[in-house]
């Protein structure tokens, strides 16, 4: 058995490593208004859902003009990125100014109803142009890579077996990295990231230093909306299927991983995603011969759920966060 | 217009006599046109109506007794749509308790419960697998399925399991609070789900995705219960219970705590609220209520399966709390209707006559704006509307205004009993 | 205040409103002889909508050809197609509206077993005959409802059929099973592995996946491992067409095989160049096949501008099935309408119906003794494949 489950390691290494890394870039739009605003952000996991029918939209677009086949796929696919990043971001800003902003005052309980509005109105609005232009929800779009890597694990160790990695995964991986990088290197470095940081610690302060609240909250909405975005363009890209409905459990499992990195924590969310992917993976491969046949890989959702309320009860504060106390 | 208002709004006999007329003609025009939807709307209407007269309690409660134990029933009894009325009318009950019981956890005490269907599929399965040939798989004793009277004592079995299940998932999901309530709670519906989907392997519990057919219909003195109308009474009668809880409820002292604790949790605490307690009580007497209507679905329906208990379920009864009104009894109970009636009746006859008019080639539709499938569109612009333009809901709670004089005196006429001291001061924190 | 206002100005509304509904209700149907409604009931909103609607068409083409007779006799048909949205819950509150219309004499549907049997129970209470053109669940006519009658195969019966063409044609000896947990899912495969059990396959391993989720790389590592010669799905297109792309990326080159939840062109459409060496069963004849069939579909074309789905033939055929039993059970009743019980009775004992895809003939359960199973094969990516074979019972 553990011979068995040591071949496919690496194997569910990737795999895992990869799912992780979209639940990882999701989970760093939700973390950011958490850590700036304290609102779940319900309505992120349909921004990237957006963002991936945004993305195929302009695929076809692109492939409809005949510019797809003469120009290179990475410049391809930098063009999509940048739109869709624009159009969510946008789309972000808006959900912000129309659905959350009238709240900002009210309980918290209000604004967690009015994003789970903006989640269903979404979906049901995406659904509706899909089926409408095209007929059908389900969407596949044209494929920009389609090769893949064989990875050499057995001449490392030889109970290991080999390992596939498509081209679309090493771009995924790749992108997902540069956008975490980049986006640390922003919230830590930059004057922009100061000012969201001091408006997450003291929003009244920070007005009081001259800083621009709504400004800022914006910026924050539209940086988070514009990865959800181009997190659904690589999404399309490494399944090649979207539809409307995918935004919500992949939402939840990416809340699932901030809240288990600390929410409100950039590292934290990363470090969640990641871990989130692999240990998703590794169930559904494994839990049947773990359990001999008791629990089949459905259970796989169980086992995360399990370890997020585990965490919340052992650890309320995430594996990264720190423990904030109440004050009256 | 001016003097009808003026006359009508201190005269109680002259708007008793008006109900009365509107009952009339309502159910009249329901008896004589059996197929009008409208006429069987408007009858409703009239318990809206009758909630915003001067008349007292009491004769509230009668009328509205009156109304749906015997003119509703008569009215609509005459003509072919009988049952679908009914199964309506049954639905609208079921939605109803279920939504009071979410308006427990989440109007009162404050607490956000995403996955609070979970608990009517605790209930309904708990009847489905006894009332069918699934628990002779692991029962080692008794003859299974059980008989049909057995039914009357799953409604208290299935209360008691859902609001057993209410407590154990409070214990460990109470340590978190606020938003990672919502999340905990919406992942235990997920398990809940996922669990009853599995159960079929290594023992069979559930019977899996095939679900749980031919369950067996309950029985009162050798007569069976097939037909919605008759589970319109079961439903109404459960009902009648639930209300007179949650009446009790809300102005006792555990009802005073529940607010307390959603006002403020430290402060509640503050005061000498036990946190715990106070929670895991709206937990279990939320989930209750839950239980008891999914054992009541699970006869009616003949057939369990867990794609009946989704994510978009607990959705849509969080929906009806929202537009009725947190924390609001009546406002809760016309938000349930609302929206039940609106899915099951409304957008179906819509869509139906839009499907009719456009294969007569009357006009030409787009099928993707097909009102039945536009729930989610409705609902998510519902949620949004009534948290931006009216959080309080249709009908927003009101808190009862006491006399203080009045409270002091009594106060002083109890110095021996502390307790009473700290519960007034608990109510106005 | 506002309110006391307006409750007297609602109240006032409400009334005339009453009244008029109360008028408005009877009028519609007056004309042309008295009204004979048949309901489809398939989900026409959701996932599986394309195949829902083709039913529907399907049925509704038939009616439209058989309105003159009808007429001739002095009854007027209309269609009422009803939209399950594949949920037993509406299901079953439709199929109690439908049932408590006294007008609505027959219905066809429903698409998914997993509403269908719910939803019979009430038409059974109404006594409203059913024909199915697509349930192939057993347990839709095993509770023995005299209502309940299907004109495609049982899944105790597809199941066996593919896993005897598994074994002896293809010549897999190590099978790993897939489903995606739901009630059509899960009775194929069990169905499927019983079957290959007997027939001397091994089994290698049988594990579950969740619908509306795309990432399926887990199981299939599992798949990977235990080297199979055949994969088998229990599970519709969507997730089916995911399952099986990522498998062909992770080098799992072994055929793949399915039941009728397979067969749509939206399979081909998501998977791609993937879909070849994939097979699957279905309980449905491509119709393209036979003249009759090509006339049908041309007529299909010319009506909807649609071209047809697997299963718009079936809802045609069991539209004819109903109104050939309705109309026997007119004339037996001297040309008036009979009771809805009399007319279950008379669709029951169709014995040999020619439709456009099958022959329909009821045993006393109510299924169709001519049922047969298809076997097909994408050899390129193309809808539909090949069919390589057919087997009756």
């Amino acid at each position: 058995m553990i011979s068995e489950i040591l071949q496919t390691l690496p194997q569910v290494l990737v795999d895992g490593l990869t799912l992780g890394a979209i639940y990882a870039v999701i989970a760093l739009g939700y973390t950011m208004v958490y850590g700036i605003l304290e609102l779940i952000n319900f309505a992120h996991g349909e921004i990237f859902m957006t963002g991936a029918f945004v993305g195929v939209a302009v695929l076809f677009f692109m492939s409809g003009a005949g510019w797809l086949a003469v120009m290179p796929a990475i410049l391809a696919l930098l063009i999509v990125l940048v739109v869709t990043s624009l159009v969510t971001g946008v789309l972000g800003m808006g959900i912000e100014r129309v659905a959350y902003r009238p709240l900002r005052k009210a309980p918290k309980l209000i604004t967690l109803i009015s994003a789970i509005g903006v989640s269903f109105l979404l979906q049901d609005i995406v659904r509706f142009i899909t089926e409408w232009k095209r007929g059908n929800y389900i969407v596949t779009g044209p494929q920009l890579f389609d090769s893949k890597i064989g990875l050499d694990f057995s001449s490392i160790w030889s109970h290991f077996n080999d390992a596939i990695l498509k081209t679309s995964s090493v771009i995924l991986l790749v992108s997902a990295i540069l956008m975490m990088i980049g986006l640390d290197f922003f919230v830590n470095k930059s004057k922009w990231g100061m000012a969201m940081r001091s408006v997450a610690q003291d929003r009244d302060t920070a007005a009081l230093m001259g800083i621009n609240v709504n400004k800022v909250i914006s910026l924050t909405f539209f940086i988070g909306s514009a990865l959800g975005g181009a997190t659904g363009v690589l999404f399309a890209m490494q399944y090649g299927t979207i539809n409307p409905y995918i935004g919500f459990i992949l939402g939840l499992k990416a809340f699932t991983a901030a809240v288990l990195g600390g929410i409100g924590n950039i590292r934290g969310a990363m470090f969640g995603g990641l871990l989130l992917g692999v240990l998703e993976m590794f169930a559904s491969a494994n839990l049947q011969k773990l359990t001999g046949g008791v629990f089949t890989a459905e259970y796989k959702d169980v086992f995360a759920f399990g370890i997020l309320i585990i965490v919340l009860i052992f650890k309320p504060e995430g594996l990264f966060g720190k423990a904030v106390t109440e004050k009256v | 217009m001016e003097k009808l208002k003026s006359f009508l709004s201190g005269n109680k006999i002259a708007q008793g006599v008006l109900i009365g007329v509107y009952v009339l003609i309502t159910s009249l025009a329901l008896y004589l046109s059996q197929k009008s939807v409208v006429a069987f709307l408007l009858l409703l209407f009239s318990l809206l109506l009758l909630y915003y007269t001067q008349l007292s309690n009491r004769l509230k409660w009668l009328l509205a007794g009156v109304v749906l134990v015997g003119v509703l029933p008569w009215a609509a009894s005459s003509g072919p749509s009988y049952q679908s009325y009914m199964e309506v009318a049954t639905l609208v009950g079921i939605y109803v308790a279920m939504a009071l019981g979410l308006n427990i956890v989440v109007g009162l005490a404050g607490l956000l419960d995403l996955g609070f269907v979970a608990f009517f599929a605790i209930g309904a399965y708990t009847y489905g697998i006894f009332a069918t040939g699934q628990a002779s798989n692991f029962m080692p004793f008794g003859e299974y399925p059980l008989s049909g009277e057995s039914f009357w004592l799953f409604i208290l079995v299935g209360c008691f399991a859902a609001a057993l299940c209410g407590v154990l998932l409070g214990i460990p999901v109470l340590r978190v609070k606020g938003d990672y309530l919502a999340i905990v709670t919406l992942g235990f519906g997920e398990i809940i789900r996922i669990v009853y989907n599995n159960l079929d392997k290594p023992i069979n519990f559930t019977n899996g995705a095939m679900g749980i057919s031919s369950v067996t219909p309950p029985e009162l003195f050798g007569m069976q219960f097939t037909y919605p109308s008759q589970f319109y009474y079961i439903v109404l009668g459960i009902l009648v219970v639930v209300m007179f809880a949650v009446r009790n409820f809300e102005y006792s002292r555990i009802g005073r705590s529940w607010k307390a604790v959603r006002e403020n949790e430290i402060a509640a605490q503050s005061m000498g609220i036990h946190l715990v307690k106070t929670k895991l009580l709206a937990f279990a007497i939320g989930a209750s209520f839950s239980g008891m209507m999914g054992v009541v679905f699970a006869a009616k329906q003949a057939f369990v399966d867990p794609t009946s208990f989704t994510l978009l379920e607990s959705i849509t009864i969080l929906v009806m709390v929202i537009l009725g009104g947190m924390g609001s009894v009546p406002g809760v109970i016309l938000g349930a209707a609302v929206v039940t009636i609106l899915n099951l009746q409304v957008l179906t006859e819509v869509t139906n006559w839009l499907n009719q008019m456009s294969m007569e080639g009357a006009i030409s539709f787009p099928e993707a704006l097909s009102p039945s499938k536009m729930q989610r569109f409705i609902f998510g612009a519902i949620l949004i509307l009534f948290a931006i333009y009216r959080p309080q809901g249709l009908i927003p709670a009101k808190n009862p205004v006491f006399n203080e004089e009045e409270l002091k005196a009594h106060a002083a006429k109890q110095t021996g009993k502390k307790s009473s001291v700290p519960e007034d001061r608990a109510m106005q924190a | 205040m506002v309110l006391k206002k307006s409750l007297a100005v609602v109240m006032a509304s409400a009334l005339s409103l009453g009244l008029l509904a109360g008028c408005g209700g009877e009028s519609g149907g007056s004309s042309g002889g008295k009204v004979i409604k048949i309901a489809t009931q398939t989900p026409l909103s959701g996932g599986s909508a394309t195949l829902g609607e083709s039913i529907k068409l399907g049925a509704q083409l038939a009616l439209e050809e058989n309105k003159k007779k009808f007429e001739k006799m002095g009854f007027k048909l209309q269609l009422v197609p009803y939209d399950d949205q594949a949920d037993p819950k509406k299901g079953v509150s439709n199929a109690n509206q439908l049932g408590a219309d006294t007008a609505v004499m027959a219905v066809v549907g429903h698409l998914n077993s997993g509403v269908s049997i719910p939803s019979s129970e009430v038409y059974e209470k109404y006594n409203v005959p059913m024909v199915s053109p697509a349930n192939t669940a057993t347990d839709v006519t095993d509770r023995g409802l005299k209502t309940v009658n299907r004109i495609v195969a049982r899944d105790d019966f597809q199941g066996p059929a593919g896993a005897d063409f598994a074994i002896k044609t293809i010549g897999a000896k190590k099978i790993f099973l897939v489903q995606d947990k739901t009630a059509y899912g899960q009775g194929l495969a069990d169905a499927f592995k019983k079957a290959a059990e007997e027939g001397g396959a091994e089994i290698l391993g049988y594990e579950g996946i969740t619908v509306g989720e795309t990432d399926f790389n887990g199981v299939l590592n599992q798949v990977v491992a235990k080297k199979p010669d055949l994969v088998f799905f229990g599970g519709l297109y969507t997730e089916g067409a995911l399952l099986i792309k990522q498998a062909r990326e992770k080098g799992i080159d072994v055929p793949f095989m399915g039941g009728d939840g397979l067969d749509s062109s939206t399979l081909v459409e998501i998977a791609g160049d993937a879909v070849k060496n994939v097979y699957y069963t279905s309980v449905a004849a491509d119709a393209n096949k036979t003249p009759e069939g090509q006339k049908f579909a041309s007529k299909y074309k010319d009506k909807f501008n649609k071209t047809i789905e697997s299963y718009s033939a079936y809802g045609y055929d069991s539209m004819s099935v109903v109104l050939q039993g309705l109309e026997a059970a007119i004339k037996a009743n001297d040309d008036k309408l009979p009771e809805r019980k009399v007319v279950a009775e008379h669709i029951r004992k169709i014995q040999d119906f020619q439709g456009v895809v099958t022959k329909v003939g009821f045993d006393d359960k109510g299924d169709n003794k001519f049922a047969k199973v298809y076997i097909y094969k994408f050899e390129e990516a193309k809808y539909p494949g090949k069919q390589e074979g057919e087997i009756s019972k």
